[in-house]
């Protein structure tokens, strides 16, 4: 089949001139997307690129803000997820939401459950629910409750979900992220038998093998914009990596002179029964120490632990050589580390008070007297400060956290912390869901704390901001450090292979 | 006209419209009933709602933390009865008295907390317990019956006046007036707002939740203790069936001042103009000789009003 051939088949959807804006943020502007009859389209980009936003557009979770969708060559509207479902549009998401009182079966068939008049029919429930869950290649009994699961498991009856619906387009949000090699490889087959149905696949993914293995088309989206569609045997890893990010780090990422001294905090052997293992390193005093892997394979999970927000089962730390014994919020605190938590509204900030408040709120030890009487006018003082300093912009110190920007709430974060002054500071993908703008004054500011002596541990998914921030790069697999690269040894395609777990690196070794 | 209103001015109505509603309700109930705007009268509701008011207090911060304390009305009969009996059957000075009293709040309260706080358990199902129990241990200690025949100078708290101000309405101020500053001035009040608004972010913070989360029950329960000697020294009497269903009222007074139940959002100040609000309904009601089973349902309504109007303000 020629080329030619291609671009005259009429397309199944496609979405034109889609432009979302979400409070300071422009998720995609002006994009276009077309899926064709029994392809797997892949869509890549960094974090924050504006695949998830299309996709939740395609499924009616988000509505655009302008443009037009288009099936069949039939405009339509999808205003709700029911809507999108009814137009033979399913997806798989990236964040699973189970209900997990209740059992595989009626998770599957929520909403569309099979009924004997007014009555469940909890039998043919079920073995409908087999049917399915055969069909994805598990072996799960349909009775059990989805709290039993493991998050594999769970991420493969959510595939069996979308599959149940027999829809025309499925869309797959990183469904590999939280399943095994062998779930994948499953995963990959039924992709294939529902290739030859003639279905179109959407498929999401951070993994360039997986890319190369699967996808007819991939379509690459970069800050929100659209950058091409290619077919996957006409294009290689490297050229889709230059498309994908294609910004001279050099300008985004700030210059330099950070003296590294002393090791500040040192971690050995720190593990937590099930979620990661053995862990080590060191920091040092004005070092800035990468933190990369996958999601779920265990970085922000050992960040955790060491803050005390989740206990570790072995292993110990020791801040300035001295040991922390078990780890509390509190204690950690009053040692000098200070963490920029991944989920800025889940733990980072407190969205119904105030600037203000929010800012001052893990220094009030300090700002008040013996009875715990706050002094107002110096924690303002401190407040205005950091607010000047962080140059983060609110109509006033008593606005409501929840009604600023992204990028503002982080600066809010970052300042709670700041005010601290701590010795180690931890940011997890500070620069998650923010905008360029605000990007690059996040990282001038990780800079500048390094060369004011400050240990920083950066955690990001995003491959050149790791790069570009750090002295040196530990990278995680499946809760285990994997390995640990300088600067200067530091690529793209290593960190990728570590982690991932290829081959081909390991035996280098 | 409506339209032209723009943010500030709609949300300033919108956060003071219970004090209009308050005022707009005394201008028509003082046109209906002539005895309605009588010193006499005015006092009157000021005493009535100071038991209420002092609890709403207490119910106000638990809620700030997303918690509730059902157990409130037991606790004041608690409270109450251990009072009346210290004064009837011992010879107690007065001032240690009230002090055992408040104690015995605190310490049921603590109970609640220690529950809620350090054992995870639900705030509903604890303080439903707590209900029980401290009802249950009223009726032990007092074998079912009154405890009355207490000194005078006992009852003065809560039948005499200073100043021509009722003495629980004195006792209503101060303790307003002091859980204000703790909200509003205290670290701890911070802290108790944070732990509402967003309990992880407020560990991440380094705050201790589970001491935060407990203490609010025992400033709960020492409300109660107060509420119990006012009630106490106006009924002349520790009565064993005392403060029930004052749960019910202590939660209406707190969610029709805009407290939210779910936590992290609500003012005391609320809180009090909500306890007014019920206490000049409950008023303008008698004066107007309704019968107290319609009262009964109007107040329902109004809690229903107060709760719509508040999810409309939050959208």
């Amino acid at each position: 089949m020629g080329n030619d051939d291609k671009a005259r088949e009429e397309p199944v959807f496609e979405a034109r001139n889609i432009t979302k804006r979400f409070p300071g943020v422009l998720a995609l502007s002006n994009v276009n997307f077309r899926l064709v009859k029994g392809k797997v389209h892949a869509l890549m980009g960094e974090n924050g690129a504006g695949k998830s936003t299309l996709m939740k557009i395609i499924a009616g979770i988000y509505q655009a803000d302008e443009g037009e969708l288009y099936l069949h060559g039939k405009k339509v509207s999808l205003q709700t997820p029911k809507q999108a479902l009814n137009h033979g549009i399913s997806m798989i998401h990236q964040e699973l939401s189970p209900i997990l009182d209740m059992t595989i079966a009626e998770n599957l068939f929520l909403g569309k459950e099979f009924c004997r008049g007014k009555f469940v029919d909890y039998k043919r429930m079920n073995q409908e629910a087999s049917a399915l869950l055969e069909k994805v290649g598990v072996s799960l009994h349909p009775s059990m409750r989805m709290k039993e699961l493991t998050v594999s498991q769970m991420q493969m009856v959510e595939i069996a979900k979308a599959l149940s619906y027999e829809a025309e387009i499925i869309i797959m949000d990183e469904p590999s992220a939280t399943i095994t090699e062998r779930e994948i490889s499953n995963l990959f087959r039924i992709i294939k038998s529902l290739k030859e149905e003639g279905k179109c696949i959407v498929y999401i993914t951070h993994k360039m093998d997986e890319v190369f293995r699967i996808a007819d088309e991939i379509t690459v989206f970069r800050d929100g914009e659209y950058i091409g569609t290619y077919d996957s045997d006409k294009i290689d890893e490297n050229q889709l990596v230059v498309k994908m990010v294609d910004r001279e780090l050099t300008k985004i990422y700030p210059q330099r002179s950070n003296q590294i001294g002393d090791v500040v905090l040192k971690v050995e052997n720190l593990g937590q029964s099930g979620v990661f293992e053995e862990i080590s390193f060191e920091l040092r005093k004005g070092e800035i120490l990468g933190f990369s892997g996958l999601m779920g394979s265990g970085r922000t999970e050992v960040m955790n632990a060491l803050f005390g927000i989740t206990q570790p089962t072995s292993g110990s730390i020791y801040i300035n050589g001295e040991e922390l014994g078990k780890p509390k919020p509190r204690k950690a605190i009053s040692k000098g580390i200070g963490y920029v938590t991944e989920d800025r509204k889940g733990n980072g900030l407190v969205l119904e008070m105030s600037v203000y408040d929010n800012t001052i709120l893990p220094s009030l030890d300090k700002l008040s007297n013996k009875i715990g009487a706050v002094n107002r006018k110096q924690s303002m003082k401190v407040a205005e400060e950091y607010k000047e300093k962080l140059n983060i912009k609110t109509p006033s110190m008593q606005q409501m956290v929840k009604q600023l920007s992204g990028g503002n709430q982080q600066k809010i974060v970052l300042a709670k912390w700041l005010i601290q002054n701590p010795d180690v500071l931890i940011f997890d993908e500070p620069t998650r869901g923010i905008d360029v703008g605000a990007k690059t004054e996040i990282y001038k500011l990780v800079a500048k704390l390094a060369e004011e002596g400050k240990a920083i541990i950066f955690i990001s998914s995003e491959m050149p901001e790791i790069l570009g921030m750090s002295d040196r790069i530990i990278v995680f697999y499946e809760g285990r450090k994997q390995g640990e690269l300088t600067r200067g040894e530091a690529t793209q395609e290593k960190i990728m292979m570590y982690a991932s777990d290829v081959n081909e690196g390991g035996a280098q070794e | 006209m409506k339209e032209k209103m723009k943010g500030f001015d709609r949300k300033w109505i919108q956060t003071y419209m219970l004090i209009f509603i308050v005022i707009g309700l005394g201008i028509i109930l003082s046109f209906i009933s002539r005895n309605f705007l009588t010193t006499t009268n005015l006092l009157n509701v000021l005493r009535q709602i100071s038991i209420n008011g002092i609890l709403a207090i207490g119910m106000t911060i638990v809620c700030l933390t997303g918690g509730i304390d059902l157990s409130v009305g037991s606790i004041v009969a608690f409270s109450g009865i251990i009072a009346a009996g210290f004064l009837r059957d011992k010879e107690y000075p007065i001032v240690l008295v009230l002090l055992i009293a408040i104690l015995a709040g605190g310490l049921l309260g603590l109970y609640n907390g220690y529950f809620v706080a350090y054992r995870n358990a639900a705030p509903f199902v604890v303080t439903l317990s707590m209900m029980t129990i401290a009802r249950g241990m009223t009726y032990v200690y007092s074998n079912g019956r009154p405890i009355s025949n207490l000194p005078t100078n006992f009852l003065a708290i809560g039948k005499g006046s200073i100043a021509g101000i009722p003495v629980p309405t004195i006792i209503l101020i101060l303790v307003f007036v002091l859980a204000s500053i703790m909200l509003t001035k205290l670290k701890f009040g911070r802290y108790v707002y944070a732990v509402g608004g967003n309990e992880n972010a407020a560990m991440v913070s380094g705050i201790n939740v589970k001491w935060i989360k407990m203490m609010v029950y025992v400033l709960s329960g020492i409300a109660c203790g107060i509420a119990a000697i006012i009630l106490t020294a106006r009924v002349s009497a520790g009565l064993p069936t005392a403060g029930e269903s004052y749960e019910l009222d202590a939660i209406a007074a707190t969610v029709i001042g805009g407290t939210s139940l779910s936590g992290g959002r609500g003012r005391l100040w609320g809180t009090i103009v909500g306890a007014i609000l019920l206490g000049i309904v409950n008023n303008g009601l008698d004066l107007l000789n309704v019968s107290s089973f319609y009262q009964q349902i109007v107040k329902g309504l109004i809690i229903l009003g107060a709760i719509l109007i508040d999810s409309k303000r939050n959208e």
